[in-house]
């Protein structure tokens, strides 16, 4: 199998219907008598429902009213633990909790009406922090408000503590994060009693929706379809999300016996939809004088809102991220994920792992600060090496040099030159100083552990009557690049043009299910199979006699439709199997965590301005070894997207919290970045293959989320002398820590470990 | 209350064709394009003048449709995103957008296409600073924005080499 | 969008008589609608209470800029692209200039205009600060007749003013000076918001300071976002003038300062961050004024 597709920038798929406004997204979609639906929210943060009133100077008759009575199946949004309710029914949970889904032709109308619908609601005491939730100020979730909690133990974390030179402690908090996709959820859902429920919707992962349709109407899954339209934008904020918009709009288009098309407008899809779990993280680290870190206890815990949704999910991520690249031999995490009355935080791009790498690599330049050592040269001391262990004993096996990596972009961001600059500058009398930061990090590709073995994804490949070769899979494209980066896959491994290759339409009831689009997973796990699937079909062409190599792409495609006329179809299909090294124990979180990891260097440099206390990053580096590039524009794309997202948490994006509920759920008052507010961002790439990606890829699509937040944060430290130990650095959070002239003890506590 | 059947008449050019239509006096424009003249290429991603998906292009300005009345076109001409490329003849910019990365999800698209189109007709040869300011009113949340300044960099070189060479050819 | 769209209505006379007739005839009853930047935001997220419009937009009458000897005076109807595009205000009136550059994207810039800016009386808008350290008038119109105030006396509390419900903001005039003394004339506006486009602002703040020789002897500066109204901290520019750069007490006059200021807490920043960004921006003037009088460093 020759490159010629992969390793090159092809048009993306679907450029031109995008770049003309051809393309159709949900709300662009209508069906013959189609009516619109909305939800009415429960507004109190936690509470009893004690009734529901239609109020008066609505025409009520002419709408279609749907409560948790009419719920056919079992009132649940299926995922996990199937504790979060279609409709709330007696018990309100947060101040977003949909009770009462109305539909009417009139969406202006049906906006009224909304408004008129009174919930009569017994107020209970709430818990709207991690660390109330700890301390049970009121138990809102199980016995302890805790979902779940895991530990990672590698060596004598006591011993090592026992003999470290010294002890230093920090305290780092991150906030939550709205996904901001520009298109906001929709879906359209129909019912008929023969077809059973059609979804067509905005959404990454079609067969979670299917899976949640099934319990909720006592369906099989041949009623229940799930169609992905074009997508504006996931991050994760359309991956599980999508299974409570879609049965909210199946019951509502089951009642009114008409399809029922529900969108959300920008306040309710930022208030009711999913967020980046918050976080808070206490590391303890023991040091040796020289900069070595011989022993990590770090606490994590996440705030999963009010249903337990994907939390254990994301704490697993973040807790197995929480290490980094580094050999520390002993280490004890104990993470958690609690229960709070603020809707469920969920999926967003990184999935926990930001968020731990976030307190790590923060404290590892609070470290070094205290030591004297500088960010590069701490990291250097510490970083793992091929053969070495990660903190679940994975022995690493990618083929990868952290201190090369860091090299090439501590040169590229140009570090040493502008160390000493900033130094002179800085020390003059204006009020803007400058620093610059780094962060080091790996990110785990595809499913933790066994996920990817019990998820048995699958993936198909069929010639078309005019023979060109469709893949089948589940995947979606939600603006990554999913459609080309499968027709350069197959198109290489059948040997043809890119333009043989065509991507079906993600639709339950004609393509397998390839799992979620998730985890980085797309390209490295279902690439895979897409991989393997043509050459399979491939295999049984040739085979067929109707082609021989050397063949052109002309010849394939008739030997294809040749076959197709001949045999009524052809068709491959791929299943995952595990690469026979991967062990893992989901109990004891030891083993084979993934079977790849992506690692990274990422500078940033930052500006402080001491009149505003605004932090502005004036460049950013970021440098990522991914296995093989298969489109560099693509993989190019995904990384500056990701560190503007990165950008936007570590400085702009704050989530305003009032009693559970977002604040400041509008675009003019959450801020992300604007064309004029980010640096040059650049992405660069080293390859290095692993075997069981297509062509050696590994992910790319979470990674640039973990960089940004440290780096940014840590480049301030080094511009003011300020250790910052929360993100987002506001100018009111970076002013507050200004004023206080919070240093490294402030932050971060050290401890000189006395010797007998 | 007004009475909702009393709406009004309207007239304006779309894309270069007359169009009428009765709107309800505070329609916006934005779902007089979308949902009267099915003209959805138009997105809503905000509905307060945010997010610029809505953008469209009203007497040679780039506005936000969502914000504007539709009575307040009356006479205009407006440009939308399926009045950019001459049939299936892209413009430059939408060329330019495929081929160096502008279009992530697309969602942005459009009216990050229009954006780009009327800083061109005011300025050919921007800068990338010109470039970041006139696109500020349009996020996008996927692409950084990187391959978009690259995009409409891309989309003016195309159009100056193609200015000189039929310099040359006279 | 929330709002209950055949609840609400817009008509459009085709003159400035015609709407000024309809104002004064049923007062409050309907309110000018302009570029929409403002409304329409209000009215999409249904909280638009009013629902009854006259349209502005179209009125020739409120448009164009005309320049004199005396004074430069903009149509309400002048957009902050049309301010930009205008070389006069962006020779002596830079801080005009700077202000619309800043006032959301291109899309709002095209829209959005100096009379909505000023009747909307939103305490965080960017304009007027500069308007008022500019001195500038505003000129309200009604059947009864026309009148000019001054802009400084035309916000009376949150989201008031002395216009009334029958009046137009038709004009406003800002004074200019003769040439040879702009070279004495110090400007500084900084906008600080979120972000740097697409931004409301948290604290604003424009000053226009004469100097002749060393000594001060005019000072106007006015804050956005730092109190109910758009603010001039009189008493700062009060001592200021007649203070001579060199040896200005800048502790003292910011501590006035700080007290003239009220801000608060709200979902977008904090009163102690308005303070002390106020307070921060004040000392930068100073350091402006010194650097102008050739003392001291320029700021980078
Ligand atoms: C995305 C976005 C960003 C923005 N950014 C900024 C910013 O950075 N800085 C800033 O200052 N503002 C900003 N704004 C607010 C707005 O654009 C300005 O206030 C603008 O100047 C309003 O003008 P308009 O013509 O659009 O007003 P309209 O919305 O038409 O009207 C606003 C108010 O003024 C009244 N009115 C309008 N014209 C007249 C008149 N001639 N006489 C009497 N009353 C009148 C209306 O009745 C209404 O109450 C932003 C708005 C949006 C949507
Ligand atoms: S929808 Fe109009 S600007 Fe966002
Ligand atoms: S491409 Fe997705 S928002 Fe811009």
């Amino acid at each position: 199998m020759k490159n010629r597709l992969i390793g090159t920038s092809v048009p993306r798929k679907e450029a031109f219907d995008k770049v003309t406004g051809r393309a159709r997204y949900v709300d662009d979609v209508s069906f013959p008598g189609m009516i619109y639906g909305t939800t009415v929210r429960s507004k109190v943060a936690r509470g009893r429902l004690r009734g529901i009133a239609l109020g008066p100077g609505i025409p009520w008759d002419e709408f279609v009213v749907v409560t948790a009575k009419d719920i056919p199946g079992i009132n649940a949004i299926h995922l996990i633990n199937d504790d979060q309710p279609c409709l709330a029914d007696g018990v309100i949970n947060h101040p977003e909790e949909p009770v009462v889904l109305l539909a009417h032709p009139d969406k202006h109308l049906l906006e009224k009406a909304r408004q008129a619908v009174v919930l009569d609601i017994d107020e209970l005491p709430a818990v709207h922090s991690i660390e109330d939730a700890l301390a049970k100020t009121a138990v809102v979730w199980g016995e302890d408000n805790i979902f779940k909690r895991y530990t990672i133990e590698k060596g004598d974390i006591a011993e090592a503590f026992a003999n470290a030179d010294v002890i230093l402690e920090g305290h780092y908090e991150t906030g939550a994060q709205e996904q901001l996709y520009i298109e906001n959820n929709g879906v359209i859902a129909s019912y008929s009693e023969e077809a059973g429920v059609t979804i067509w919707g905005s959404l990454q992962c079609p067969y979670y929706i299917q899976k949640a349709l099934i319990p909720l109407f006592g369906v099989g899954p041949e009623r229940a379809r799930v169609i992905q339209l074009e997508t504006g934008g996931g991050f994760g904020g359309k991956e599980e999300y999508p299974s409570m918009i879609a049965s909210h709009a199946a019951l509502l288009a089951k009642k009114a016996g008409v399809p029922v098309k529900i969108i959300y407008d920008r306040a309710e899809d930022m208030a009711a939809t999913t967020k980046r779990h918050p976080s808070r993280t206490v590391v303890r680290a023991a040091v040796m004088r020289d900069g070595t870190v011989v022993g990590l206890d770090i606490d994590f815990a996440i705030d999963g809102g009010a249903y337990s949704t994907l939390s254990q999910v994301v704490l697993s991520r973040g807790l197995i991220h929480a290490a980094g690249p580094y050999s520390c031999p002993n280490v004890h995490i104990l993470g958690r994920a609690v229960a709070t009355n603020s809707p469920p935080h969920g999926a967003f791009r990184g999935f926990g792992a930001p968020q731990s790498i976030f307190a790590l690599e923060r404290h590892l330049d609070e470290i070094g600060k205290y030591l004297g050592i500088a960010p590069d040269e701490i990291r250097r001391r510490n970083f793992v090496k091929p053969g070495q262990t990660l903190a679940t004993g994975q022995v690493v096996r990618d083929d990868v040099d952290m201190n090369v990596l860091l090299d090439r972009a501590l040169e590229a961001a140009g570090w040493g030159d502008k160390k000493a600059r900033f130094a002179v500058e800085n020390r003059e009398e204006g009020s803007v100083k400058r620093g610059i930061g780094l962060a080091t990090f790996l990110h785990g590709t595809g499913f933790t552990g066994s996920g990817e073995k019990f998820l048995a994804s699958i993936v198909g490949v069929e010639a078309t009557a005019d023979g060109h070769v469709r893949v089948l899979a589940a995947s979606t494209e939600i603006g990554q690049g999913t459609n080309t980066i499968f027709a350069q896959i197959a198109g290489d491994a059948l040997g043809v043009d890119y333009d043989v290759i065509q991507v079906g339409q993600p639709d339950t009831a004609f393509v397998p299910n390839s799992g979620p689009t998730v985890a980085s997973r797309t390209c490295t796990i279902v690439g895979k199979l897409v991989e393997t699937a043509a050459l399979g079909l491939r295999q049984t062409l040739l085979g067929s006699g109707l082609l021989e190599e050397p063949y052109s792409s002309e010849q394939f495609v008739k030997a294809c439709s040749a076959y197709v006329a001949r045999s009524g179809e052809l068709r491959a299909y791929a299943e995952y199997k595990q690469p026979p090294y991967i062990k893992w124990d989901e109990d004891t979180f030891k083993g084979d965590a993934y079977g790849a990891y992506s690692w990274a260097v990422y500078v940033a440099s930052v500006k402080v301005d001491t009149l505003t206390y605004e932090a502005t990053v004036e460049d950013f580096v970021a440098l990522q070894e991914v296995g093989k590039v298969i489109h560099p524009t693509l993989a190019a794309g995904q990384i500056e997207g990701g560190v503007a997202q990165g950008i936007g948490w570590a400085l702009y994006e704050n989530v305003v919290w009032k009693n559970g509920r977002m604040a400041n759920d509008r675009m003019t008052d959450y801020i992300m970045p604007t064309s004029v507010d980010l640096p040059p961002i650049r992405a660069l790439f080293a390859e290095s293959p692993y075997s069981y990606g297509p062509s050696g890829a590994k992910g790319i699509g979470e990674l640039p989320m973990d960089g940004p937040g440290p780096a940014i944060v840590n480049a301030i430290l080094d511009a003011v002398g300020i250790g910052i130990p929360r993100i987002p650095a506001t100018p009111e959070v970076v002013m507050e820590a200004y004023l206080a002239n919070t240093s490294v003890t402030r932050v971060c506590r050290a401890t000189e470990v006395a010797r007998g | 209350m007004v009475d909702a059947s009393l709406k009004r008449p309207l007239s304006f050019d779309v894309n270069g064709k007359t169009v009428n239509v009765d709107v309800a006096p505070m329609a916006r424009l934005l779902d007089v394009l979308r949902e009267d003249l099915h003209l959805t290429g138009a997105k809503e991603g905000c509905g307060e003048g945010e997010c610029g998906a809505c953008a469209v292009i009203v007497d040679d300005k780039l506005v936000n449709s969502c914000l504007i009345p539709a009575l307040q076109a009356r006479g205009a001409s407006v440009r939308t995103i399926e009045g950019v490329a001459k049939g299936d003849v892209l413009h430059d910019v939408q060329k330019a957008f495929l081929t160096w990365g502008g279009a992530q999800c697309g969602i942005c698209t459009p009216g990050m296409v229009l954006a780009a189109v009327s800083l061109l007709e005011k300025n050919p040869k921007p800068t990338e600073q010109d470039v970041r300011v006139a696109l500020a009113g349009n996020l996008c949340r996927c692409t950084g924005y990187m391959k978009i300044f690259e995009s409409v960099l891309k989309a003016c070189e195309t159009a100056m080499a193609r200015e000189s060479a039929s310099e040359a050819a006279r | 969008m929330r709002a209950h769209v055949a609840s609400y209505d817009l008509v459009q006379p085709g003159s400035l008589r015609e709407v000024l007739t309809l104002l004064a005839r049923e007062p409050g009853v309907y309110r000018p609608l302009a570029g929409g930047t403002d409304v329409m935001v209000v009215y999409a997220g249904g909280k638009l209470a009013h629902t009854k419009f006259v349209d502005v937009h179209g009125l020739r009458e409120l448009r164009g800029i005309v320049v004199t000897d005396d004074a430069v005076t903009l149509g309400a109807l002048t957009t902050y692209t049309d301010v930009q595009a205008e070389p006069t205000l962006g020779r002596e009136f830079p801080m005009m200039g700077q202000a619309a550059s800043e006032t959301g994207g291109w899309a709002i810039q095209n829209r959005g205009t100096l009379g909505g800016n000023i009747a909307n009386a939103s305490p965080a808008a960017d304009s007027p600060p500069a308007l008022l350290a500019y001195d500038a008038s505003v000129e309200l119109t009604s059947t009864r007749g026309a009148r000019w105030v001054s802009y400084a006396t035309y916000h009376t509390g949150y989201k008031t003013t002395v216009r009334a419900e029958d009046e137009l903001v038709t004009r406003v005039r800002i004074p200019r000076i003769a040439p040879g003394a702009q070279g004495s004339r110090v400007h500084m506006f900084r906008k600080v918001g979120p972000r740097k486009a697409q931004a409301i602002s948290k604290v604003s703040f424009a000053a226009c300071v004469d100097v002749d020789g060393t000594r001060i002897t005019s000072a106007r500066v006015a804050l956005g976002g730092v109190a109910p109204v758009v603010l001039r901290v009189v008493a700062t520019e009060g001592a200021l003038v007649g203070a001579d750069v060199t040896t200005l007490d800048v502790a003292a006059i910011g501590a006035t300062l700080s007290r003239e200021v009220t801000p608060i807490d709200d979902i977008r920043s904090t009163a102690r961050y308005r303070r002390r960004v106020a307070e921060n921006l004040f000392v930068e003037l100073t350091r402006k004024l010194k650097a102008h009088v050739g003392l001291g460093s320029q700021a980078r």
